[in-house]
């Protein structure tokens, strides 16, 4: 073999922070995406609860305005896109390859860079609190007000810079996974016998594949307008701000579906294993998932029912979105069939399942509501829609993600929780996020625009908005025992079983948590629901342990790759040449990494 | 609004049902609180916001039915299905065509049975058909961070964050923004529609009660975007052609000497009022920057509709207009406040007061 210069043998780290920083395990991976999107929620959680602090009661001082738009953009920004993303992330990572029957995702270094590059972009978009002011245009920042002449400061830069770094992260993630699924199934496992959790993830990670490039295009528009006086949005240059909604709907939509269907996986795998019974209807909750994931790129023009776009486009796409509550429909009705007749262990993660059905159905039909274009006007930028908004992705993908914790613990850390302090959890999350959640509905047709940091008091909107605020620490008292919950069972819980509950897919096959190499033998696939029919079967055989197992190297590169990144990503804000070096350390990165040798080669 | 309560009396009552009388009570207690309030939309004074809550309506029937529906299901199910100890492993469902088909159709045919409404509200609220009393009147509306402009151009006449209209008639209002994305919206008349720049849009509404409305941007604008609000006022033909002439004359008559001190700072370098503000009738104030100050006293409230147009209020505007309203232009560019000449003294504040009180 040819020497390349770079070409340094891969790290053996067994333990410590740099068997973390070099690992390429999946699982290892998957732990790092879940407890930083974690952390991130919580800081999420507290810009959250400073406005809620400010809409206590009308007029109040607590945070003046510029900073109170900086915070709800900040909130939006991280829980979406920090926070419940990643938090799926977290999931795909540690759960697809186990569901499949593989050692690891199909590119296991690009796994890590995937991890990396999201904290870099984590990094920069945080940053930017401490580098002169956070953005302030809203999560979906509408031209033209990110522009130079309404935005001076850095703020908008992070914000562009973050979201294109956290770009390429999901998009290097999305292949990873569409490849995994489609390359590395165990024999048998045909795409009717896999898993609905990696069912949604794989249609997840395509909508991501789509769906990132047009935010991207919109992002570098606003860069070069920003950066380089080009003139897409820039209105008294003749640019046109409705390009910028249109473009940011119709990646923005399917992004909603990309929160909320690795939810809808996550429950597909619960309400089975507890009800004991397999899933109803598994071939049409699948169909239903991928017609919902095709009829979002049709619907992203209910986002914009004010615009004016006219009565005839307004038909068209309230009619469309009134359409996809038709799959979504018949997902709550296969998942009621799935509990009926079963024998149902109301244990935590059940509950949180079960609150997913309640409050999602809630937010659906507020959806559909929205879906009403001549009513939504009533309703659109209002906190009708800040209620709806939360009761999908915060009663939706949050609920769904919390169960999905609970569900997989005893797999990710071999440990047991504490059921009594996780039921008791779930009762005060779910009666605070009502609590919180629900009078934004009153507020909303009160008539009370969303993104104001004050009121007056002759409005009416004292009483309900005081109530979300006592809701949103009712909230974080449930949080704290939740995180509680985890960690000291983290450290100190009972030690679990490979099979705790009698579960019904491939990853309860082995022990908790898995060896480094999932599968001492490849398993061959007969049935769906593979590890439940064979144990029903008595077919299950003894647990092999194996160590002549091939599997890929930890690695430097990936994070030296990523962070490169996260250089260039401050350098193009602040200074060029740190922006070059940055690149530069990127591109010996991918180099190296591209001839980076095996250490022991079979 | 009087006989859905009725309407939501009867069902609670007669409802033996809980789940179906909690979640109706609770409504009654929601509609009871918000009502009256100013900028709710369940207190609807148009034909535009008449038909949107009607639209509303429909789907919140529809949708509670459905929710009580799922919530019941998932209650009985929990209460009927729970483990019991000698419970055997339950029969293996794997699905059911019959099922399915009936719970893919009755959805398509609610949706369906909505879509007819919904695409029939569309079109009546994008223009006034001929059952409207219709004199054609258009005004235009630019939003401005973050005030309202209002220019009548069939009579020539500017004015700021006070808007007039005939009541009983059929009004159309074309929106357009000077700086970035604001949105329209008097909620008891009619939904919102936004107001962008190089998009010119419009909308139409009418009110049914003469009053004063309140109204507020409702697309994000930037920092004072919470203190961007304005007010309708809808009065008989007759006022209204009243408010019309008299808006027409020139406003600045007074012989108040204080009054005449305050003209002659507003219109002053050191000052500099008369670059961004107009007074029609003077020759000096001509700016278009800021809001259009004749007959600044005849409006109801000022400073993009949060303050009562009074002595006290004015004072405290002109003492300090960033504490009132946070982010302002005024306080930004005029010298006497960015610090770039001196403050106001309180002679000269009561100056200006008395002038601006004197544009009857």
């Amino acid at each position: 073999m040819t020497s390349f210069p770079l070409q340094i043998s891969r790290p053996i780290h067994p333990t410590g922070i740099w068997n973390w920083i070099t690992t390429i395990d999946h699982k290892k991976i998957g732990i790092l995406y879940g407890v930083s999107a974690f952390i991130l929620f919580i800081i999420g959680g507290i810009e959250a609860m400073l406005m809620r602090a400010q809409l206590a009661s009308s007029n109040l001082k607590i945070i003046d305005p510029e900073l109170y738009n900086q915070l709800f953009t900040m909130h939006g920004t991280t829980m979406i896109f920090l926070a419940i993303m990643p938090m799926g992330a977290a999931f795909f990572n540690y759960l697809i390859p186990l569901q499949i029957g593989a050692r690891d995702v199909a590119f296991p270094r690009l796994n890590a860079f995937s991890y990396w590059t999201f904290l870099a972009g984590a990094i920069i978009l945080n940053a930017s609190w401490f580098l002169g002011g956070a953005p302030n245009a809203g999560w979906f920042g509408y031209a033209p007000i990110t522009g130079k002449a309404y935005n001076v400061g850095h703020g908008i830069d992070f914000w562009i810079i973050s979201l294109q770094v956290l770009g390429i992260a999901s998009l290097a993630a999305a292949f990873n996974f569409i490849v995994t699924i489609i390359n590395m199934r165990a024999p048998g496992m045909t795409f009717s016998r896999l898993p609905v959790f990696t069912w949604m993830s794989f249609i997840t990670a395509i909508l991501l594949v789509l769906a990132f490039p047009v935010i991207t295009v919109a992002l570098i528009e606003l860069q070069f307008d920003r950066f380089y006086g080009t003139n897409f949005f820039i209105t008294s240059a003749g640019g046109n701000p409705i390009l910028w909604q249109h473009l940011f709907w119709v990646f923005g939509h399917p992004e909603v579906y990309i929160l909320i269907l690795p939810a809808m996986g996550i429950v597909s795998e619960i309400l089975p294993t507890f009800s004991k019974k397999p899933l109803f209807g598994y071939p049409v909750v699948i169909l239903s998932g991928i017609i919902i994931g095709f009829m979002g790129w049709m619907v992203w023009s209910h986002h914009m029912f004010t615009v004016g776009l006219g009565p005839v486009a307004n038909s068209v796409f309230a009619l469309t979105t009134m359409a996809i509550a038709i799959p979504t429909g018949v997902k709550i009705f296969n998942w009621l069939g799935t509990l009926w007749k079963g024998s149902l262990t109301l244990n935590t993660p059940m509950l949180y399942a079960i609150g997913f059905i309640l409050t999602f159905t809630i937010g659906g039909i507020s959806g559909v509501m929205h879906s009403q274009a001549a009513s939504d006007a009533q309703q659109q930028d209002t906190y009708f829609i800040v209620a709806h908004i939360h009761y999908v992705l915060f009663g939706g993908s949050l609920i769904a993600i919390l169960g999905g914790i609970y569900y997989w613990f005893p797999k990710f850390t071999g440990r047991m929780y504490d059921e009594k302090m996780g039921k008791l959890g779930f009762y005060a999350f779910f009666i605070a996020m009502q609590i919180t959640f629900f009078p934004m509905h009153f507020t909303g047709l009160n008539g009370m625009p969303r993104r104001i940091y004050t009121y007056g008091s002759e409005y009416g909107w004292d009483f309900w908005n005081l109530i979300s605020t006592i809701g949103v620490l009712l909230l974080a008292i449930s949080m704290v025992i939740f995180i509680y919950n985890i960690v000291s069972s983290w450290i100190g819980g009972e030690k679990a079983s490979g099979d705790p509950w009698d579960a019904r897919t491939l990853e309860w096959s082995i022990s908790s948590p898995p060896p480094e190499y999932n599968f001492a033998v490849i398993p061959t696939i007969e049935y769906r629901d593979d590890w439940w029919e064979k144990k029903m079967l008595g077919k299950t055989s003894e647990e092999i342990t194996s160590d002549d197992v091939h599997l890929p190297q930890p690695s430097y590169w990936p994070f030296i790759a990523s962070l490169g990144l996260l250089i260039a990503g401050f350098g193009i804000i602040l200074s060029i040449p740190v922006a070059i070096l940055g690149a530069s350390i990127t591109m010996i990165g991918v180099y190296a990494w591209s001839f980076e040798p095996v250490n022991d080669p079979h | 609004m009087f006989s859905l309560y009725k309407k939501i009396l009867f069902i609670t009552k007669s409802a033996k049902n809980i789940f179906l009388a909690l979640p109706l009570l609770l409504l009654l207690l929601t509609l009871g609180c918000s009502s009256k309030d100013p900028q709710s939309t369940f207190d609807t004074l148009g034909p535009v916001s008449e038909l949107q809550l009607e639209l509303f309506y429909i789907l919140f029937w529809v949708g509670l039915v459905v929710f009580i529906l799922v919530a019941v299901a998932v209650f009985y199910i929990i209460l009927k299905y729970r483990a019991k100890p000698d419970d055997s492993i339950p029969e293996q469902i794997h699905g059911n065509t019959k099922l399915e088909i009936i719970w893919t159709v009755i959805p398509i045919l609610l949706i369906i049975g909505i879509a007819i409404p919904s695409v029939q509200a569309i079109f009546a609220s994008s223009k006034p058909d001929s059952k409207y009393t219709n004199n054609n009147l258009t005004i235009d509306a630019v939003g401005k961070q973050w005030w309202f402009e209002f220019e009548y151009p069939e009579y020539g006449l500017i004015t700021a964050n006070e808007v007039h209209i005939p009541v009983g008639e059929a009004v159309t209002i074309k929106l357009h923004s000077q700086d970035v994305l604001h949105s329209f919206w008097v909620p008891k008349l009619a939904g919102k529609v936004d107001m962008v720049p190089n998009n010119d849009n419009h909308l139409w509404l009418q009110a049914d009660e003469p009053g004063i409305y309140y109204g507020h941007c409702a697309e994000f604008c930037g920092q004072a975007h919470a203190l961007m609000r304005f007010k309708l006022i809808a009065e008989t033909r007759e006022e209204f052609e009243a408010w019309i002439s008299h808006q027409k004359t020139n406003a600045w008559t007074s012989s108040d000497p204080l009054a005449q001190e305050g003209m002659e700072i507003f219109m002053s370098r050191d000052a500099g009022c008369y670059a961004c503000h107009t007074i029609q009738g003077t020759d000096k104030a001509k700016g278009n920057q800021g809001p259009n100050l004749t007959h600044f006293a005849s409006r109801t409230h000022f400073a993009a509709g949060i303050l009562e147009n009074n002595q006290e209020n004015l004072r405290k505007w002109l003492k300090e207009p960033d504490k009132v309203k946070p982010g302002n232009l005024m306080a930004k560019n005029a010298a006497v406040y960015n610090g770039t000449s001196d403050s106001l003294t309180e002679q000269e504040i009561s100056a200006l007061v008395a002038f601006l009180r004197s544009l009857q």
